[in-house]
C-alpha cells in the first residue's frame, strides 16, 4: 500500500528531463532508405528521430522501412517515409502526464523538446520511465530500511534493564553562534536513525531554547535524555530568571532588544514554537536565580 | 522546479553552495523573523529575507531550506558565507525588494505545477 502511494507521488513530482535517455542516436532527413537497414540491425534499435539540425523533422520506424520495402524498395531520402506527425513532450513535463499520453496514443517512443530552445533534448519510452520509479522507489526502501532497523534496534541490542543515552552541550558565546548546540544533536539523532520529524521537532526545540538562553542569560547548559520511549530535554540557565512564565509563553510576547530584533529575533514565537514541537513542556523560572525549561518529544509515536 | 532553474530564470548570484543548485525546490517562505521561518517555512523551500548575518545560515540549515535569497542589493556577512558554505547552503543574492521576488518565484513555481 504504501508503495502504491510512492509510485503516484514520484509521478507527479519527476520530470521527464529526470528519466530520458539523453544520447539519443538519431538519422538527418536526406540519408537514404537503404542506409536504414545497417543503422537498425547494428545498433539494434526499432526507430529513430530524424533531426535537421537540431529541430525534430520527423521519426523514422522499422515499420515504415519494412513498408518501403514491400512497397519496392525504391531508393529515397528518408525524409519521404517518415511519419512527420510526431508527438513529443517536453522535458519539464511531468511522469503522470507522460504516461497519460502515452496510454492514449498506444504507442510508447516519445521524443523531448527542450520548451525553452525548441530543440530535441531526448527521447523516452515507458520503459525509461518504469527504469527510473524503480531506482527512485530502491533507494526510498534502502534509506526507509536503514531508518526502522536503526531506530528499532538501538535499544534492543543495549542489554540492561534500563537504558538511556545522555548528551550534555554547553551554551555560550554570541548570538552569532545560535545553533551550534542544537545542529550538534540534530545530526546525532539523525545518525541514531530517529524519524525526520522527530529529528526536526526536537532540532527545533533546542534551537529556540539556545537562543533564548544566548540573549536573556548569556550562558547554559542542555541535557538530553534518549530513552526507550521519549526524548527528554532540558535547557538551564543562571540567568536573570523571568518574573511571569505564563505571560513569556502567549505569542508575540517579547522583551528583545533592539539589537536582538535587528537580527531578526524577538518575534516573541520561541517558547510557543517549543510548545508547538514537544509532546510535553514545563518552564520553571525564578527572578534573580535562573530558568529552566523542560521539553519532552514522544518517540513511539511519530506524527 | 530545480533551484538552478530559478536561479537562471531570476538572474540571482550565487553567494554560496553553488554546488548545491540541483535540489528541487518546493516553494517558498518570506520573513525577517527567526521564530516564524523556524514556525512555518517547510523543507526545500526558498527563503526570501533581507537577514544577512549568520543566524541566517544557521536557520536554514537546520530547516532543510533550498537556499536563502537576500533581497534588495544586501550581502552576506562573511561568517555568513563561512557557515553556509561549510554546511551546504545556498545564499543567493538579488537587487529586487522582496514584493517583487516573492511574487515573481510565485509565478514561476505554479506555472510550472499546470
Ligand atoms: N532563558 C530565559 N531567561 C530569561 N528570560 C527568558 C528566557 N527565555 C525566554 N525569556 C523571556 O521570554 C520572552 C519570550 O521568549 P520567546 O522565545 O517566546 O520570544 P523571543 O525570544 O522574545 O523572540 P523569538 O524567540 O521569537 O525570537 C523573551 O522575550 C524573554 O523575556
Ligand atoms: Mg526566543
Amino acid at each position: 500500500m504504501t508503495e502504491v502511494t510512492k509510485v503516484q507521488e514520484l509521478v507527479y513530482e519527476l520530470k521527464l528531463r529526470d528519466v530520458m535517455k539523453k544520447d539519443v542516436f538519431s538519422v538527418a532527413p536526406g540519408m537514404q532508405m537503404s542506409e536504414l537497414r545497417e543503422i537498425f540491425r547494428t545498433r539494434r534499435i526499432s526507430g529513430a528521430p530524424v533531426l535537421d539540425g537540431d529541430r525534430l523533422a520527423g521519426i523514422i520506424s522499422i515499420e515504415d522501412f519494412i513498408r518501403w520495402l514491400s512497397d519496392g524498395g525504391k531508393e529515397c531520402r528518408i525524409s519521404e517515409k517518415m511519419s512527420k506527425r510526431v508527438e513529443t513532450f517536453y522535458s519539464d513535463d511531468t511522469l503522470v502526464h507522460a504516461l497519460n499520453k502515452m496510454e492514449a496514443a498506444g504507442f510508447g517512443r516519445f521524443p523531448i523538446i527542450d520548451r525553452q530552445t525548441g530543440g530535441m533534448c531526448g527521447i523516452v519510452t515507458k520503459g525509461n520511465i518504469i527504469e527510473a520509479l524503480l531506482k527512485e522507489l530502491e533507494i526510498d526502501f534502502h534509506e526507509e530500511e536503514i531508518r526502522r532497523y536503526r531506530a528499532s534496534h538501538i535499544f534492543e541490542d543495549i542489554r540492561a534493564d534500563k537504558s538511556t543515552l545522555i548528551f550534555q552541550y554547553r551554551i555560550a558565546g554570541e548570538l552569532s553562534e545560535a545553533g551550534t548546540t542544537s545542529s550538534g544533536l540534530k545530526t546525532t539523532l539523525k545518525r541514531l536513525g530517529f524519524h525526520p520529524d522527530i529529528v526536526r521537532r526536537s532540532a527545533i526545540i533546542a534551537y529556540e531554547a539556545e537562543t533564548n538562553v544566548l540573549i536573556n542569560a548569556k550562558e547554559g547548559k542542555m541535557v538530553v535524555r534518549v530513552e526507550p520511549a521519549e526524548i527528554y530535554m532540558k535547557i538551564e540557565d543562571k540567568g536573570p530568571g523571568i518574573p511571569d512564565v505564563e505571560k513569556v509563553m502567549e505569542p508575540g510576547f517579547s522583551t528583545a532588544p533592539d539589537w536582538v530584533r535587528e537580527l531578526g529575533f524577538g518575534a516573541g514565537m520561541g517558547l510557543p514554537n517549543i510548545k508547538k514541537c514537544s509532546d510535553k513542556m514545563v518552564l520553571n523560572s525564578t527572578v534573580g536565580k535562573g530558568t529552566c525549561l523542560e521539553a519532552t518529544v514522544d518517540i513511539r509515536q511519530p506524527q | 522546479m530545480k533551484l538552478k532553474n530559478i536561479v537562471d530564470l531570476l538572474n540571482l548570484e550565487v553567494r554560496s553552495g553553488s554546488d548545491k543548485l540541483d535540489v528541487e525546490v518546493c516553494g517558498g517562505y518570506a520573513s525577517d523573523l527567526m521564530s516564524d521561518v523556524i514556525a512555518h517555512a517547510r523543507e526545500r523551500q526558498l527563503w526570501i529575507t533581507l537577514q544577512t548575518h549568520v543566524n541566517t545560515a544557521a536557520v536554514a540549515g537546520m530547516k532543510g531550506l533550498a537556499g536563502v535569497i537576500l533581497v534588495q542589493g544586501r550581502e552576506p556577512e562573511q561568517d555568513t558565507v563561512e557557515k553556509a558554505g561549510k554546511e551546504g547552503i545556498t545564499i543567493l543574492v538579488t537587487k529586487m525588494p522582496a514584493f517583487e521576488i516573492a511574487g515573481k518565484l510565485y509565478n514561476i513555481l505554479n506555472a510550472e505545477k499546470v
